[in-house]
C-alpha cells in the first residue's frame, strides 16, 4: 500500500479541509429542511445573456480565445468599470478575464506572494483567502473587524497588523458574510495607512452591484491608490452568473503582465461561451442588475427587521446578500446554535466560524431566497428563540 | 406606489407588515393605501394562479375574434357590454390590427364553446365574423411559467 501523506505535497496537506463542510454532512439526510445557506443569488441568469450564449454555439465559437479573454470583453469591462465605478484601466494591458472572482484572487496571489511573505486578510470573509495564501508559501494573518465598528476594517488595526514581511491587504468588500460596505469615507484612512508603503491591495468587488443606500466605492479609485491595488470581480452575483464561471481582475500593466502568465499556463483562457455571455451581461445588463438589487433591498429591509422583532441583534448590513446576526447572547457557540436549530427546526443556516476560527458569537443568513420561504424560515427561527 | 403593486401583483398574500418592512414604510401607511386602492378600482381583485390541466377539471379555452361593424354614438362599448356580460367570457379586449374584440372564453367540451360562439356571439346585431381559436396548451401567463416545479439546485460554494 502506498502511504499517500508522504508522498502528497505537504503545503496541500496542510490546509485544513473547509470547516463548514461538516456541517453540512449533517443535512444531508434531514427532511424538511429550510436552507437559508446559499451564496449565490436565487435568479436564473437574464434570458437575453442565455440567448447571447446559445447564439454563440450556434455560430459555432467554440475556439480558445486569446489568453486574456476577447478584446470585445475586456473593452466591455473597461467601459462598465468607467461608468460605474469611475475606474480606468486599459483593456489592452491592464484586464485579465479570469474563471470566476476565484480564480482571479489566486492569481492575484500567486503574482504577488513570494513564501515568507505576510499577507492581511480581514475577517470574516469568504473562506479561500488563507488557504489560497499558504499554497503560495504566503503566511495569513488575521485581522477580525468589529460589529461595534460595523465589522469594516479600522486604519489602528490595520496598523498594528502590518510588518515589515506585509506584502498584501486583502480588501473584502461588500463583505461576505456580514454584508458589510466600506464608504469612501471608511477607506480614505485605510488608503493614508498604504500610501508610501509597497503594500498592495486585493481589493475583492465581486458583490460590488449589491449594496443598498449607497454606491460601492473602489479603494483604486482614491489618489494614489490605483497603482498599489489589483481588484478581483465577476459576473456571478451581479449578474446571477455564478456557474458561467466568469471574473476577472483590473491590475496596473506590470501586475497583469505577471498573472497573465499563470493563467496562461495553468487555465489558457475563460471558457469562450461564458465570454459570449459576459459580453451581453456587461454591455446590455445594467437594468437586469437594477432589478435585481432593488428585489434584494427589498428582502434585507424585512429580514433585518424581523430578526430584530425576533429579539436577534442584527447589525444593519448595506451590501451583499447576507445578513450577520449576533447569536452570543444565548449561552452557546455559534456553531451550537445553527446545529440546534436545524436538529430542532429544521432551519439551516451558517455559523460565524465557518468563515474564521475567531467568528464565533454570530451566524450567516443568505436572503438570496423568495420572501415566502425566508418567511417560512423566520417563523421556525422564532419559534427555536422563544423555547431557549 | 408602482413598487407596492408591482409586489401584490406577484404575491397577493403578502401581509401589510411584511409589504412595509420591504418598502421600508410604515404599516399604517400600506394599509391606507391599499384600501385606497381598492376604493379607486385600482386593486380590482386578488386571485391565485392554478395550473388546471394538473387537475381532473374538464374543460377547454379559446380566443374568438369578433369583427365588428361599430354603431353610431355608441362605438364598440355597447357591444363589449353586451358580451362581457356572459359569465363563460374571462377576457375581453379591443384590439387593433385585423380584428376588433378578442373574446376569452372557457367551457367545458370544444362543443359547448362552438354551440355559445354561434348562439350567443354570433347572432349579436353587429357581428360581422367570428373566428374560433381553441387553445392548445398554455405555457406562461401572468408572469408565471406553468409545467415545470422549480426545485431549488444551488451548491454550496464552500
Amino acid at each position: 500500500m502506498i502511504d499517500y501523506t508522504k508522498i502528497l505535497s505537504e503545503t496541500v496537506q496542510e490546509i485544513k479541509p473547509s470547516g463548514i463542510r461538516k456541517f453540512f454532512d449533517l443535512l444531508n439526510d434531514k427532511k424538511d429542511v429550510i436552507g437559508l445557506t446559499v451564496g449565490q443569488p436565487d435568479f436564473v441568469t437574464p434570458w437575453h445573456i442565455r440567448v447571447a450564449a446559445i447564439e454563440s454555439l450556434e455560430k459555432g465559437k467554440t475556439y480558445y480565445t486569446s489568453n486574456s479573454g476577447t478584446l470585445e470583453l475586456r473593452q466591455g469591462i473597461a467601459a462598465y468599470n468607467k461608468r460605474r465605478f469611475g475606474l480606468d484601466y486599459d483593456p489592452v494591458s491592464e484586464i485579465v478575464v479570469t474563471v470566476g472572482g476565484s480564480e482571479a484572487i489566486d492569481l492575484t496571489l500567486r503574482a504577488l506572494v513570494s513564501p515568507g511573505d505576510e499577507v492581511i486578510i480581514v475577517l470574516p470573509a469568504f473562506v479561500c483567502y488563507g488557504p489560497l495564501t499558504s499554497l503560495c508559501g504566503g503566511k495569513p494573518v488575521f485581522i477580525y473587524t468589529k460589529e461595534e465598528n460595523s465589522f469594516k476594517l479600522m486604519p489602528e488595526e490595520l496598523k498594528s497588523a502590518i510588518t515589515d514581511k506585509t506584502k498584501l491587504l486583502i480588501l473584502p468588500y461588500p463583505n461576505n458574510p456580514t454584508g458589510a460596505i466600506m464608504t469612501k469615507e471608511d477607506l480614505e484612512p485605510i488608503a493614508d495607512v498604504l500610501r508610501g508603503t509597497d503594500i498592495m491591495v486585493l481589493s475583492d468587488e465581486i458583490y460590488c452591484e449589491l449594496t443598498y443606500g449607497h454606491n460601492h466605492v473602489s479603494i483604486a479609485s482614491l489618489d494614489g491608490m490605483r497603482e498599489r491595488t489589483v481588484i478581483t470581480s465577476g459576473f456571478s452575483k451581479s449578474y446571477a452568473m455564478t456557474g458561467w464561471r466568469l471574473g476577472y481582475t483590473l491590475a496596473p500593466a506590470p501586475v497583469t503582465k505577471q498573472m497573465l502568465k499563470i493563467h496562461q499556463y495553468a487555465i489558457m483562457c475563460a471558457p469562450t461561451v461564458s465570454q459570449f455571455a459576459a459580453l451581453e451581461a456587461i454591455n446590455n445588463g445594467d437594468n437586469d442588475v437594477a432589478v435585481m438589487r432593488e428585489e434584494y433591498n427589498r428582502r434585507r429591509r424585512y429580514i433585518v427587521a424581523e430578526l430584530r422583532e425576533l429579539g436577534l441583534d442584527c447589525f444593519e448590513a448595506e451590501g451583499a446578500f447576507y445578513v450577520y446576526p449576533n447569536v452570543s447572547k444565548f449561552g452557546m457557540s455559534s456553531e451550537e446554535f445553527c446545529r440546534r436549530l436545524l436538529n430542532e427546526k429544521g432551519v439551516a443556516i451558517v455559523p460565524g466560524t465557518a468563515f474564521g476560527e475567531g467568528c464565533d458569537g454570530y451566524a450567516r443568513i443568505s436572503y438570496a431566497y423568495s420572501v415566502d420561504h425566508i418567511s417560512k424560515a423566520l417563523s421556525r427561527i422564532k419559534s427555536f428563540i422563544s423555547e431557549l | 406606489m408602482i413598487e407596492l403593486l408591482k409586489l401584490l401583483e406577484n404575491d397577493a398574500r403578502l401581509s401589510h407588515e411584511q409589504i412595509a418592512l420591504m418598502l421600508g414604510k410604515e404599516v399604517g401607511d400600506i394599509k391606507k393605501m391599499i384600501e385606497e386602492y381598492e376604493k379607486e378600482g385600482v386593486i380590482l381583485g386578488y386571485h391565485t394562479e392554478i395550473d388546471w390541466d394538473k387537475t381532473n377539471r374538464e374543460y377547454v379555452s379559446a380566443m374568438i375574434e369578433l369583427k365588428i361593424t361599430p354603431q353610431r354614438d355608441k362605438g364598440f362599448d355597447h357591444i363589449a357590454e353586451k358580451i362581457y356580460n356572459y359569465p363563460e367570457v374571462e377576457s375581453l379586449y379591443l384590439m387593433s390590427g385585423g380584428f376588433d374584440l378578442a373574446v376569452f372564453i372557457k367551457g367545458k367540451t370544444m362543443r359547448e364553446v362552438a354551440f355559445f360562439v354561434a348562439e350567443k356571439l354570433s347572432t349579436i346585431e353587429d357581428v360581422i365574423s367570428t373566428s374560433t381559436h381553441f387553445m392548445l396548451r398554455k405555457y406562461k401567463d401572468n408572469n408565471i411559467i406553468y409545467g415545470a416545479v422549480p426545485v431549488d439546485e444551488r451548491g454550496i460554494d464552500f
